[in-house]
């Protein structure tokens, strides 16, 4: 009985972190609390937490006065519509969340039984990076969570949530997971904070700027997502998570849905407009493929050349790439290739089929792209589709040029399903650039050239070339598309591909 | 009869031709320029000719294209709908001299009613009273304030040759006509090719109420009531009605009858419409005519159950009206909405762009009440900027006026319009308007009522109330739906155990206990005795929910948002979200975001072309100043400081064109 007592008591001291005050300081922020953030991310009372009553063992520098129960981090699993993932949220109440090596414990802890049980983990970042007083043994803490955080990776999705501070070494392991996401305006992740910054380079710069939702959703692409509030955020987790399956073993999560699968939708036989210069928004044509118009976006704001996201067809999760001609007419760059690349793999890793809608232009030219290295960002974008052996569905809207119609899905790289609708033109390049390479030696007449150019646009400009070789599978009517995806989909559910064996591939990175 | 027809025009009026003839076994040819070569008028009419480049005055308004159009498919009459060519007398004389019939009135009462200055003259020959002013061609801006200034003020300097709006102004003291002649002046040039601009005294409290006439060639001419117009925003009309709930029936009798005899003075023939202004003593003055078919016709083919276009057409091939004067009978009332790519909460700025969605409520005789939706667009189609931005035109018809109007507001809550700004919101709050409801009208209403330009729509707590409830069931049926995904530990798990709920609209907390029940949910908010009933069988697939709770009919539109819903009713849109009384509590501890100051940019209000930018880095501007001017769908706009202040950067120049929000201009 008194143990019983005791366990109540102890429990209820766990419950409380770093006690009221520095709970009502965290609201004050417009912060939640582990445990409350918890509550939110899962299902009502699904929640069993693990090592509630771990402690430091750190003894110098009064340490072994302060003692918490739970040390700084609150672990353990639950379930996301029923599902099981396993969780660890930093407690910023006690110690600021920083690590010691008894929470680093905690957190490898979930990592093994997440890697072993074959479920996906999602952390909750809010802490105040490494537990000084411990010196080494924080740091070899870290070294434990990163390992485990790539032996991990490609086995079982890993979502990072940034509800908080996150630098020095906190960064680190979100970094080598699926996922970020960042809450605007309470959270922040950065190597070196602004202190540092101003001694060393003397600049003057804020968290926010150094490494704000703002900067990291824009610049840095290192988020790939952000919402408004702590509440907002752990809802639109909860959203994603519903896409993604358990491990790289199962198939991606089916759902129900009201949506027929073999909607048509007249009106994107006019998405694609008369004059090829003229822009229209890829979106309108995922939202109308997608079931219900439900489509949860990868790095909306940045590189927004390229979409990238989940959508569901007839209630299998996919995930959809498609070249934006809204922004840099849909030309593929170092920054909408990578973006690309890192979404495929997931894909790939998770056997999500891959939807790609294609209207490319080719890639961007000049030299800020080729100093930066465009010929193996780009590589990157080419690497993944040629290794992935998801389902590959490819729809080509309009242009698809030279090298980055290969690049995009294309069947050369083990497509699956290519079809391209009615306006699609697959060629080297655009008429204008082709006529005055091939008739350099009539550029001087411009009635010459137009006639060539009018000839290459009827010869060249559309799909019935590429058809012709079995290139394209089929050329289809723009309303059919939701009906001819979800169709391949369901062709293609028991599609088997391995590589051959290797102990990794060499990306270039 | 005639056995194939010319359509000279385009759009929806183009449409509603085509529906007539057709149904009187005519064949139809359209024209289009390359603009409308998808458009929806080609695609009804039989046989379809391309006639030029997108700028009317290189298409549609080119006479000797359509007359080699008619020429070539053989059709032996033209119908000129509104606007373009339906009042120019040149087009209506070649067509007499190459044999081809033209559905509408004779050249001469073209001419006649077609010259405001001219016509005047001739209506106050045939005593019609006619309003106050000055008939002559004034020949500069001298002359105008000379004639201002002896009528008195507030005149109105019109278009010679203009209609809808174009060249049209009010000045109410002489520097507003020192500004205002030279740009109508400008107007009239640029829109009608005519520079000749008139002044008379405005009427005050005046109403817009016009009279539909019908002639024949056979000395018989019949007026076919009124409708009234005084729904307006800046001269172009936006809710016209039949009848007008101000007339009386000697009124109505006297106004009719005025029409008639100006129609005979002109021997004219066809449908045509006498304008009137009324004051508020029920005098009515004659403003002008109009010798074509009425954008708003419909609402007088609803009273009176009178097929215009049918007549024109039979008329034109010189048939007897088979009516009389005694035949023409107003039975219930009509109501019709402009709805037009425009962007109310942005002062009603042209919109342009796709059609995204655009799904007009279904047209339906039911129970006495008749949805009509006379439209030339589809879903998918453009909305370009070189026509007029009218997309639709909503009727109702019902026994009485308020059943008109609710039919009304239904019909708007299920027109499903995304890709552009459109007008339904506003037309919705007209309908809703207390003011409207009681008829009390004046052609300055929507200036009177909404000053400061239109901001939205207020519900009623009873509505939001209703609003709150509909998002219960969104989110019951879309929690029992994640209970159905694969891969669940315990199958059929759901996260909608919970009963107790709070259901959020625009910040503004609902809690209670929500629970699906057959067809629908049962909602008991906090403090309520019994439950509300929700029943729909709506699926997140549609775009528009229909509903009763507690019997009360719902029709609103639902936009999936990442993380919460958008419910648009009654001319209103606000953010709907469920969450367990637990996530309200944590959600209440977050921090309210706080926009951002956008009182320090000028932002482009619609998409368009910078004509000029009116000041300079480091000037000091005044409240209501002209800072750019940016040209849209053929207008120019004027944008002024909201407030006094100093520019710090200018961030395009004349010449760019602009997207919506773009930055023109910083201050300090």
């Amino acid at each position: 009985m008194d143990t019983i007592g005791k366990l109540e008591a102890k429990r209820l001291e766990a419950r409380q972190g770093g006690g009221q005050r520095r709970i009502d300081g965290q609201h004050a922020r417009g912060k939640l609390t582990a445990r409350e953030r918890l509550e939110l991310l899962l299902d009502p009372g699904s929640f069993e937490e693990f090592d509630m009553f771990v402690e430091h063992r750190c003894a110098d520098f009064g340490m072994t006065e302060q003692k918490f129960p739970g040390d700084g981090v609150v672990t353990g699993w639950g379930t996301i519509d029923g599902r099981i993932v396993y969780v660890f949220a930093k407690d910023f109440t006690v110690f600021g969340g920083s690590l010691s090596q008894a929470h680093a414990q905690k957190v490898c802890k979930v990592q093994d039984m997440a890697l072993r049980n074959g479920a996906p983990i999602i952390g909750l970042m809010d802490a105040g990076g490494a537990r000084i007083q411990e010196g080494v043994d924080s740091l070899g803490g870290y070294a434990e969570i990163f390992q485990r955080n790539v032996l991990a990776s490609g086995v079982i999705p890993q979502i990072s949530v940034i509800m908080g501070p996150c630098a020095g070494g906190d960064v680190y392991s979100p970094a080598m997971t699926d996922f970020i996401f960042m809450v605007r305006d309470t959270s922040y992740m950065f190597v070196t904070g602004p202190d540092v910054v101003k001694t060393v380079t003397q600049e003057d710069v804020s968290a926010e700027q150094l490494g704000g939702a703002s900067i990291h959703t824009t610049k840095s692409s290192i988020a790939d997502g952000a919402y408004d509030n702590d509440v907002e955020t752990l809802e639109q987790i909860r959203r994603l998570m519903d896409f993604l399956p358990a491990n790289n073993r199962e198939q991606a999560p089916l759902r129900p849905t009201w949506d027929i699968p073999d909607r048509i939708e007249i009106s994107l036989d006019t998405l694609v407009p008369d004059n090829a210069n003229k822009p229209y928004d890829m979106k309108e044509l995922i939202l109308k493929i997608a079931d219900e118009g439900d489509f949860f976006e990868i790095q909306e704001h940045f590189a927004k050349n390229i979409i990238t996201g989940f959508a569901r067809i007839d209630g299998q999760s996919v995930g959809i790439v498609g070249n934006q001609p809204m922004v840099l007419a849909g030309c593929l760059d170092s920054d909408a290739s990578r973006k690309a690349a890192r979404f495929v793999r997931f894909c790939d890793c998770f056997n999500i089929p891959i939807v790609t809608l294609v209207d490319v232009p080719g890639f961007l030219p000049g030299t800020a792209q080729e100093y930066g290295g465009l010929i193996k960002h780009g590589a990157k974008l080419l690497f993944a589709y040629c290794e992935a052996t998801v389902p590959k569905i490819t729809i080509i809207t309009r242009k698809a040029m030279g090298g980055a119609y290969v690049v995009m899905a294309s069947k050369h790289l083990r497509g699956d399903l290519n079809f391209a609708w009615p306006t699609a033109g697959i060629a080297v390049m655009g008429a204008k650039g082709a006529v005055e390479i091939i008739f350099r030696n009539e550029i001087g007449s411009p009635e010459k050239i137009a006639a060539r150019t009018e000839e290459y646009e009827s010869q060249f400009l559309n799909p019935f070339v590429a058809a012709n070789r079995g290139y394209i599978d089929e050329i289809i009517m723009p309303h059919s598309t939701r009906r001819r995806i979800a169709l391949g989909l369901q062709r293609l559910r028991n599609k088997k591909l391995e590589n051959p064996w290797k102990k990794h591939a060499n990306i270039p990175l | 009869m005639f056995t194939k027809i010319l359509i000279a025009n385009r759009g929806e009026i183009a449409c509603r031709v085509i529906k007539t003839a057709r149904r009187m076994g005519i064949k139809t040819v359209a024209v289009y320029s390359d603009a409308d070569a998808a458009a929806l008028h080609v695609k009804m009419a039989d046989e379809a000719l391309h006639i030029g480049p997108p700028p009317a005055a290189e298409s549609y308004l080119l006479a000797d294209r359509i007359i080699a159009a008619v020429k070539q498919t053989g059709a032996q009459a033209v119908h000129p709908g509104y606007g373009f060519l339906s009042e120019n007398t040149a087009f209506a004389e070649r067509l007499q001299k190459e044999g081809i019939a033209f559905i509408g009135p004779n050249v001469r009462a073209i001419q006649a009613m077609g010259d405001k200055i001219e016509s005047k003259k001739l209506a106050a020959a045939a005593k019609v009273n006619t309003v106050p002013g000055y008939l002559g061609v004034i020949k500069d801006t001298d002359e105008a304030v000379k004639i201002s200034s002896g009528i008195g003020y507030p005149v109105m300097l019109k278009a010679s040759a203009g209609g809808g709006g174009k060249g049209m102004r009010i000045a109410w003291n002489e520097a507003d006509v020192r500004e205002g002649f030279p740009a109508a002046t400008a107007e009239a040039i640029s829109s009608f090719g005519d520079d000749r601009v008139f002044v008379e005294k405005f009427v005050t409290e005046p109403r817009h109420i016009e009279i539909q006439v019908l002639a024949d060639k056979h000395g018989n001419t019949l007026y076919l009531g009124e409708r009234e117009c005084s729904i307006q925003r800046r001269h172009q009309k936006v809710v016209e009605e039949a009848p007008s709930p101000f007339l009386d029936e000697a009124t109505r009798k006297a106004m009719g009858e005025q029409s008639v005899a100006l129609c005979r003075a002109v021997n004219y023939e066809s449908a045509g419409t006498v304008e009137f202004i009324v004051d508020k003593d029920r005098n009515f003055y004659f403003l002008e005519m109009n010798t074509r078919l009425q954008v708003e016709h419909p609402v007088t083919e609803l009273i009176t159950g009178i097929d215009l276009v049918e007549q024109m057409i039979r008329v034109a091939a010189g048939e007897k009206l088979s009516i009389t004067q005694d035949d023409v009978k107003l039975n219930g009332w009509a109501m019709e909405s402009r709805v037009y790519a425009e962007d109310p909460f942005r002062n009603f700025l042209p919109s342009i762009g796709r059609l995204v969605r655009y799904q007009p409520p279904a047209e339906s005789v039911q129970d006495g009440v008749t949805v009509r939706n006379d439209t030339g667009v589809f879903e998918g189609a453009e909305i370009s900027m070189y026509y007029d931005p009218m997309i639709a035109k909503l009727c109702t018809h019902a026994p009485t006026r308020i059943e008109a109007i609710v039919a009304m507001n239904d019909a708007l809550d299920a027109f499903h319009i995304r890709g552009i700004q459109h007008n339904v919101p506003f037309v919705a709050a007209v309908m809703e308007h207390p003011r409207f409801r009681e008829g009390r009208l004046t052609t300055a209403f929507i200036a009177e009522e909404w000053p400061e330009g239109f901001h939205g729509t207020d519900l009623s707590p009873e509505v939001k109330r209703d609003l709150a409830a509909l998002t219960a069931f969104i989110y019951l049926q879309q929690g029992v739906r994640a209970g159905e995904i694969t891969g669940q530990i315990k199958r059929g798990y759901q996260n909608i155990r919970s009963r107790a709920w709070v259901i959020t609209l625009d910040g503004v907390n609902y809690p209670g206990d929500a629970v699906l029940a057959e067809g629908g949910c049962l909602v008991t908010f906090d403090g309520a005795s019994k439950p509300c009933r929700v029943i729909t069988n709506w699926t997140p697939v549609q775009p528009v929910m229909r509903a009763t709770v507690d019997g009360r009919k719902m029709i609103v539109q639902i936009d999936r948002q990442a993380s919460y819903r958008l419910l648009t009713h009654r001319g209103a849109t606000v953010k709907g979200i469920m969450r367990s009384e637990r996530a309200a509590q944590l959600f209440a501890l977050m921090p309210e975001k706080i926009a951002p100051d956008l009182s320090k940019f000028l932002l482009c209000p619609m998409p368009g072309l910078v004509v000029s930018i009116a000041v300079e880095v480091g000037q000091e501007i005044k409240a209501g100043e002209t800072l750019a001017i940016v040209e849209a769908m053929k207008m120019q706009n004027i944008l002024r400081a909201e407030s006094d202040g100093v520019v710090s950067a200018i961030k395009v120049k004349a010449g760019d064109s602009l997207a919506v929000d773009q930055v023109i201009l910083e201050f300090e």
